[in-house]
């Protein structure tokens, strides 16, 4: 262990705002990168079941080729 | 993605492919929490101070790994490309669209943690040093990759455009390194030098090793969820999507 | 094969002549963005002689860019690429053919029009001639980098756009030697390095390039 005290980890030897700077940058991109890609796949297939439901009622169940 | 390279003849249609992805994702969430704990345990408690660079230098643990892997991620972008032209499978095409938006935000994130480190060591946000532009001009490449498909509506098309440009861009990556190499050379002594101090500890080199597979495992991690959407989104049409959807599974 | 590409050269240059207004417009582009570093950076001529080589070929990759969407898309609309790919000789030779015409139409006015832009910036006489022989021998490796950039982005909306995010940083290494070389002239060292580079740049592009296009013609032609 190199660290005596907590308030000394986070001063980093008075490097603390370069180093927690480039924590905190990864940290919210790998944090938001599979947040939003998976809200993308939720709406997605939320939109895909409507749309079978709304094509299931309407022509029985035939599946459209390309939407 | 190693597996899926294992197993390709079965698993290389999209409609196989999309429930082995979802079962991977969790595996590889799981490698990368625990090597990234790992990494980042022996990177900030336990790697020692560095006599030149005192605490500053512990953003090679960031830096090092997302560099690495963004230029990684390119070669395995093409390499996926090339497949795709060759043998005309669809998956592959899907696979390099999927990793070119994580590629290109592993860059970002080498630039910003090679600014962050660069202003304390040079004293300057942002230095025009061989490694950092070659790094920015791979940004680019990147950028261009996914404007390209962007701007093509037909998949298949998006696809093929893609895996040209993403393969003439990887036979250009070395000529442009050492292009830009050269130039800094010439116009510029040799500077501070980022992924090399002298005295590299062995604890050092572990926990960047740690955390560059954290970093790898994420990335695929990230791939696969992004190609599950991408294989969605293209064969929203097909029976087996819509057998997959009406029945309650995800 | 050299029917076909003496063919093909001659065609576009005739229409290229047809087109006189391109050619000079691309060259009075070039000429206008070079004379604009002297308003903004300010006369010292100490100055403008360090920034001339980059200046001078930032702005030569900028106008050869300038043609690069034409390259392909008239040929596209009117079904003579069709035409051209159906032909027994591989593509490859035809976009060969189109690479030198449009080298001839952009790259080679910009070169005999660059000694005039160095003495505007007051470039020593032998780093003038080092200037016209590197953008003599780099310009073709633009042509057929950017004839990729053309092909891929061919029929796309914003094209011109996309095609300068696809191809200018392809074109790096050409700028760094080709201004490398001029820098050096002036500092009083032997270009011959960097001019050999170019060569090798300009041969790699002019024999691989060609393959790459024709590939990404045949996809926008699908």
């Amino acid at each position: 262990m190199v660290w005596n005290s907590f308030s000394e980890f986070l001063a980093m030897g008075g490097y603390g705002l370069y180093v927690w700077g480039s924590v905190a940058a990864t940290a919210l991109v790998m944090a938001l990168e599979p947040v939003l890609l998976a809200r993308r796949q939720r709406t997605l297939i939320a939109q895909i079941r409507r749309q079978l439901a709304a094509d299931g009622r309407s022509t029985g169940q035939a599946p459209r080729s390309r939407a | 993605m190693n597996n899926g390279l294992l197993n390709w003849f079965k698993f290389a249609s999209p409609q196989s492919f999309y429930p082995l992805a979802g079962k991977m994702i969790p595996w590889f969430w799981a490698l990368a929490a625990v090597l990234g704990a790992a990494g980042l345990y022996i990177g900030f408690f336990v790697a020692p101070t560095d006599a030149q660079q005192g605490e500053g230098y512990r953003i090679i643990f960031l830096h090092v790994p997302a560099a690495w892997m963004s230029m990684f991620i390119y070669l395995v972008m093409a390499f996926w490309a090339a497949i795709g032209l060759i043998y005309k499978t669809r998956l592959s095409g899907m696979m390099a669209s999927a990793l070119a938006p994580t590629g290109a935000l592993l860059t970002l994130l080498a630039l910003w943690t090679g600014a962050f480190w660069g202003k304390p060591m040079w004293g300057a946000w942002w230095v025009w040093d061989a490694r950092l532009t070659s790094e920015l001009i791979l940004f680019f490449l990147y950028i261009g990759f996914i404007a390209l498909q962007a701007a093509i509506d037909d998949p298949r098309r998006a696809d093929k455009a893609g895996a040209i440009l993403a393969l003439v861009g990887a036979v250009n990556i070395p000529i442009i390194y050492f292009s830009v190499k050269w130039w800094n050379t010439l116009h510029q002594g040799a500077s501070v030098s980022l992924s090399k101090s002298p005295s590299m500890a062995t604890t050092m080199l572990w926990g960047m090793l740690l955390c560059a597979l954290a970093f790898w495992m994420y990335s695929i991690a990230v791939a696969l969820m992004r190609v599950r959407s991408i294989i969605l989104e293209r064969e929203r049409g097909t029976e087996w999507v819509r057998q997959r959807l009406t029945s309650a599974a995800r | 094969m050299l029917a076909l590409l003496k063919t093909v050269v001659a065609r576009d240059l005739r229409l290229a002549m047809r087109r006189q207004a391109d050619i000079v417009s691309a060259l009075f582009f070039f000429i206008i963005v070079v004379s604009l570093f002297p308003l903004g950076v300010g006369p010292e001529p100490d100055l403008l002689r360090r920034l001339a080589p980059g200046v001078l070929w930032v702005a030569a990759l900028l106008a050869t860019m300038l043609s690069l969407p034409r390259l392909f898309a008239d040929d596209f609309r009117d079904g003579t690429l069709e035409q051209l790919a159906l032909t027994p000789q591989p593509l490859a030779v035809a976009v060969f053919g189109k690479t030198l015409a449009h080298w001839l139409s952009s790259g080679l006015p910009l070169t005999l029009l660059s000694p005039l832009i160095g003495m505007q910036f007051d470039l020593p006489g032998d780093a003038v001639w080092t200037l016209v022989l590197a953008l003599a021998i780099g310009t073709p490796a633009l042509s057929a980098i950017g004839a990729i950039g053309a092909a891929l982005t061919l029929g796309l909306r914003g094209g011109g756009v996309l095609l300068s995010l696809l191809v200018l940083p392809l074109y790096i290494p050409v700028l760094i030697f080709g201004a490398g070389a001029v820098d050096a002239t002036a500092g009083g060292i032997a270009a011959q390095a960097h001019l050999s580079v170019l060569a090798a740049l300009s041969l790699g592009g002019l024999f691989f390039a060609p393959w790459a296009t024709a590939a990404a013609l045949r996809i926008a032609l699908e």
